[in-house]
């Protein structure tokens, strides 16, 4: 049985589509067998909710009269800085910019109640941003200072451009040392005190399409509750990751660069964040329909959590000191329970990506579907899978005499 | 018998007052004392568990009030903001009384006002800063 995209597009406009969540699918499968559910099912939906660093907006604010130019210049949303090296009046935020007076981790360990991510959920959700700005000035572009309020619906363009979304699995962090450490994985108490994991596991994007099938350049899904697409593999895309039989890999693995117009998205799905010691970042949802083009890519969707497994590593050491080896391997199912043993010790987990909002997603998403809203697209090249042999570098460093 | 968990506002006044040995003293309620924030000619903030006869329990909370302390409820000091909660989970294992409980059939955190002890190590542990102190 295959079916293609062009013909469920079809039956989603006719209203006819059968569309189910990557968690609906297990029990389906398990019901019905692969066979007939590949022939009944459409779309599977798969969504995530987690902190994801490598997120930020571009925006185009306007021009000014009289005009002034930005590039090579500096400039300030809501006091964090913003990149404006491009052209006259376009600005990137990164979400984990600080404003220069955060005292950061001097006093230790730093809050990091602000930062670009809260500027970006505030702008979302209609709220005035200061911009302040100042340049070197021009014959073509004199002015060189700027302070206004700007707000998303007046400005050109704001579009969500994240580099690196949606990781395809993910560490499970732990602290082997006798002090208590603060990471992006969120506080880590000593001596094996906790364990924290950061996946949706059978509800993520990315372990239903483990050998990026159906997901590709091109591929439209949901970002931070409108629609955006997938524009490029991800940063520290890493195919080529150690994969169990059922194609999941067992290591973060394959990442997303993704793209989308952030005025038509909502605050709810894109909040900034603050990991205490560590930083601000942003919360971006994601959700990712999967075409159920035939019996294999059914089979990928209907993974469970314990057939995904992550590594467990120490933050404490091996983490910061690049030190390999993990402490073991343990299953979605294992992390969910609420406790895993690492080292003989019964050691309490937490998940810092929300599941229940994951599963919100999925749900959203669906509704889209079998609403006729949204439609499938075929991507216009793949990523590259394990065969590119593609792996991820550690920085060369070499002396600078 | 009744036990409770109380925030208690002293003006500056009262600061260098026995308040809460008289609890004791005069009402014959035991006290636990949670946490404590007395700043010299400025007010004070105590968190108490207080417990004893309903009766005696009233009269002393009477005392209390009568003398200008502001009394609340616990629950009503540390709160969640559920809208900004995503039921993530990161807080679940910093919580050192399993106040903040991750259910693992809905995979929503639950959050038990009775067992909170206002520690505040959650405040600045939850990423979204869904967690706030009300006192
Ligand atoms: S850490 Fe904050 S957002 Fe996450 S579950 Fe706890 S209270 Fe909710
Ligand atoms: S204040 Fe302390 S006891 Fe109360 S919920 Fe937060 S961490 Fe738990």
């Amino acid at each position: 049985m295959t079916k293609t995209i062009t013909e469920i597009n079809e039956k989603i406009s006719k209203g006819d589509v059968v569309v189910v969540t990557a968690e609906e699918i297990i029990n389906i499968v398990e019901e019905k067998g692969v066979e007939e559910t590949a022939q009944i099912v459409d779309v599977v939906t798969t969504g995530t909710f987690g902190p994801m660093c490598s997120s930020g907006t571009y925006i185009n604010i306007g021009h000014a009269k009289p005009r002034i130019k930005l590039g090579g210049g500096a400039c300030h949303l809501n006091d964090v800085p913003a990149y404006c090296g491009f052209a006259a009046v376009d600005i990137y935020l990164g979400c984990t910019n600080l404003p220069e007076d955060d005292p950061r981790n001097r006093v230790y360990p730093g809050k990091f109640e602000y930062g670009g991510g809260h500027v970006i959920e505030e702008f979302v959700a209609g709220k005035d941003i200061k911009l302040t700005a100042t340049a070197y000035g021009t014959d073509c572009y004199p002015r060189r200072k700027l302070e206004t309020w700007i707000n998303i619906k007046d400005v050109n363009e704001a579009v969500l451009f994240n580099p690196r979304n949606v990781y395809q699995n993910y560490n499970v962090a732990v602290n082997l040392s006798n002090k208590l450490i603060y990471t992006y994985m969120g506080a880590l108490k000593p001596g094996l005190g906790n364990a924290n994991y950061c996946s949706a596991g059978q509800l993520s994007p990315l372990l239903n399409d483990p050998l990026y099938k159906t997901i590709g350049i091109g591929s439209k899904i949901f970002l931070g509750g409108g629609v955006g697409y997938v524009a490029w593999q991800g940063t520290q895309h890493n195919p080529t990751a150690k994969r169990k039989d059922n194609g999941t890999t067992c290591a973060p693995a394959g990442t997303l660069a993704v793209i989308g117009d952030l005025k038509q998205m909502k605050p709810e799905w894109l909040l900034g964040t603050s990991f205490q010691g560590y930083g601000t970042t942003l919360t971006v949802g994601v959700g990712i329909p999967i075409p159920i083009i035939n019996e294999e890519i059914l089979r990928y969707t209907a993974v469970k959590d314990k057939d995904i497994y992550a590594p467990i590593v120490d933050y404490s050491e091996a983490y910061p000191q690049v030190k390999p080896g993990a402490l073991g391997e343990v299953s979605y199912e294992q992390l969910k329970s609420g406790k895993i043993v690492v080292q003989d010790k019964e050691v309490p987990t937490a998940p810092l990506s929300s599941y229940t909002k994951a599963v919100e997603i999925a749900e959203i998403l669906k509704d889209w579907i079998k609403q006729g809203r949204f439609l499938l697209t075929e991507p216009v090249a793949s990523l590259p899978g394990p065969e590119s042999g593609l792996t991820f570098k550690l920085l060369k460093e070499r002396p600078i005499e | 018998m009744i036990s409770k968990r109380i925030v208690l506002k002293f003006p500056h006044r009262l600061v260098d007052q026995p308040i809460v040995c008289n609890l004791a003293k005069y009402f014959d309620l035991e006290f636990n004392i949670l946490k404590a924030y007395i700043i010299p000619k400025e007010e004070g903030l105590l968190i108490l568990g207080l417990s004893g006869e309903e009766e005696n329990y009233n009269k002393g909370i009477n005392y209390l009030k009568k003398l200008g302390v502001i009394v609340q409820s616990l629950s009503q000091g540390i709160i969640r903001n559920s809208t900004r909660c995503t039921h993530c989970g990161v807080c679940i294992t910093v919580c050192p009384t399993e106040a903040l409980v991750l259910d693992t059939h809905t995979r929503k955190v639950h959050f038990y006002e009775n067992k909170c002890i206002a520690c505040e190590l959650c405040i600045p542990a939850c990423p979204l800063r869904a967690m706030e102190v009300h006192y």
